[in-house]
């Protein structure tokens, strides 16, 4: 299976797609397990690897950059419509 | 772990062995360029500073140019002033003269004119270049390298591929004992805290955050309430979410290890390690910056493709993306993009690295081969 995501650093709640992925697809990654994407996921955009809480941090580069303004399923993509700074 | 280097005088190592001749003021600029037609193996600097602006401005532009000439990649200077400008040849050959390499002047008022300016100064220039061919490479330990990293014409794949490998690098070379300057302040804003946590002491934390949020202020006065809170629609459509995400895949060039030191524009770093340099995020203004401040070589990545490079310093151009490196082949030295086919990082990483020692050993960079030689200094104010 190649893998369609690079999660950047072990802490890190989402990966970056490096393809578009479509709902259904396996969202697979380097040291990560492999999970089925639940929405559309553009290229080079975040999905969750994780379930997120609402209000929990958004992890990338190991550090906090952005927090979940809804609960986020893993699989999902995140962007603006449901992260904020 | 060595390269093969220029022992200066001083002890400082050189990955070049050039001879400059710069101008102290942009009236002298065409001297240097004439000098500069006949000695094609001469490196030249010229600028728009030297007159004409407020002792802020002069005191940095004095201190770029100082730099530029103590960058141990240089041999020696030629510096040409035109006699009554306020950066004048005899006191930044003095500041050059510090660091114990040849240094000559010439005043175009004093020779006679451009013409008996430009004879003299060949003169000079060639006999420093029969006297700097005579030194040899040896071998020198790597932690006498200052790397300089930089990053521009970025792509939602630069923040991905290159700065994270460029980021591995760092890390490599501090481990090894050097020094990595990562610059860019307009780039960090929304990292203030990630970038204070892993300041060295607390002042030091405090300098950082006070720095960044500064430069948050001034981008905001300038470009108003979209600067700092809002990132622009082509990095949205990208994937970046927010401006400290944005931030953190330029910074991430600079690696994991604590920030020892915070350094002006265009000042020399006195600690090992990783060290911060206040500069614009502008390609040119900071590669200046870095040189100046004492960096042999340089990182530079890049999504949509630049060609840019430095008179004196080799700039080693990383590609984001493997269509970028194939369609720009000429001005790339490396392709990041194979991270995303699915190479592991630490194995671009460790080929990254051989590149990095052959360049400091003399290996051409693309930049270089293509008489890439920008210069730009960054000046705060308005000419007067």
């Amino acid at each position: 299976m190649n893998r369609n995501v690079i999660r950047i650093h072990p802490q890190d709640n989402v990966a970056v797609a490096v393809v578009s992925i479509a709902r259904g697809d396996s969202v697979t990654g380097a040291d990560m397990e492999v999970l089925p994407a639940v929405t559309d996921i553009p290229r080079h955009h975040k999905v969750a690897v994780a379930h997120i809480a609402s209000d929990a941090p958004i992890v990338k580069y190991g550090e906090v950059i952005a927090r979940a303004r809804t609960a986020i399923r893993a699989g999902e993509w995140v962007h603006t419509h449901n992260i904020i700074a | 772990m060595d390269f093969l280097g220029y022992r200066r005088k001083n002890g400082a190592v050189g990955t070049r062995n050039h001879v400059l001749v710069m101008s102290s003021v942009s009236c002298a600029n065409g001297v240097v360029q004439a000098i500069g037609r006949e000695l094609p193996d001469v490196k030249i600097i010229t600028h728009t500073e030297g007159c004409g602006r407020a002792t802020a401005d002069v005191l940095i532009a004095r201190r770029t140019l100082a730099g530029l000439g103590r960058n141990p990649n240089v041999a020696a200077v030629l510096l040409v002033g035109l006699g009554c400008e306020s950066i004048k040849v005899d006191g930044l050959a003095e500041a050059i003269g510090e660091v114990d390499k040849p240094v000559e002047t010439i005043v175009i008022q004093d020779a006679g004119g451009s013409v008996k300016a430009t004879a003299a100064g060949i003169g000079i220039a060639r006999r420093m270049l029969v006297a700097a061919a005579q030194q040899r490479r040896e071998p020198c330990p790597l932690s006498e390298l200052t790397v300089g990293m930089e990053c521009g014409g970025s792509d939602a794949l630069s923040g991905l591929t290159a700065n994270c490998l460029v980021g591995a690098v760092a890390d490599w070379l501090v481990a090894a004992g050097a020094t990595v300057i990562l610059s860019e302040t307009t780039e960090m804003i929304g990292t203030e805290k990630i970038l204070a946590k892993r300041a060295a002491d607390p002042r030091l934390a405090s300098e950082i955050v006070d720095l960044i949020q500064g430069q948050r202020r001034r981008t905001e006065e300038l470009l108003g309430e979209r600067a700092g809170m809002v990132i622009s629609p082509g990095n949205m459509d990208g994937g970046l979410s927010t401006i400290t995400e944005k931030s953190m895949g330029c910074i991430v060039k600079g690696g994991t290890t604590p920030i020892q030191e915070l350094v002006a524009y265009g000042q020399t770093p006195s600690k090992k390690g990783l060290v911060l340099m206040d500069t614009p995020g502008s390609d040119i203004f900071s590669l200046t910056g870095m040189a100046a401040g004492g960096s042999q070589l340089m990182l530079f990545t890049t999504g949509r493709g630049t060609p840019a490079g430095f008179p004196t310093v080799p700039v080693v151009k990383i590609a984001s993306n493997s269509r970028l490196y194939a369609n720009m082949t000429d001005d790339m030295d490396f392709d990041a993009g194979t991270l995303i086919e699915g190479r592991a990082l630490g194995d671009a990483g460790e080929e990254l690295i051989g590149l990095v020692q052959a360049v400091a050993a003399g290996q051409v960079t693309k930049a270089e081969r293509n008489g890439q030689e920008m210069v730009a200094i960054h000046t705060t104010g308005p000419a007067f």
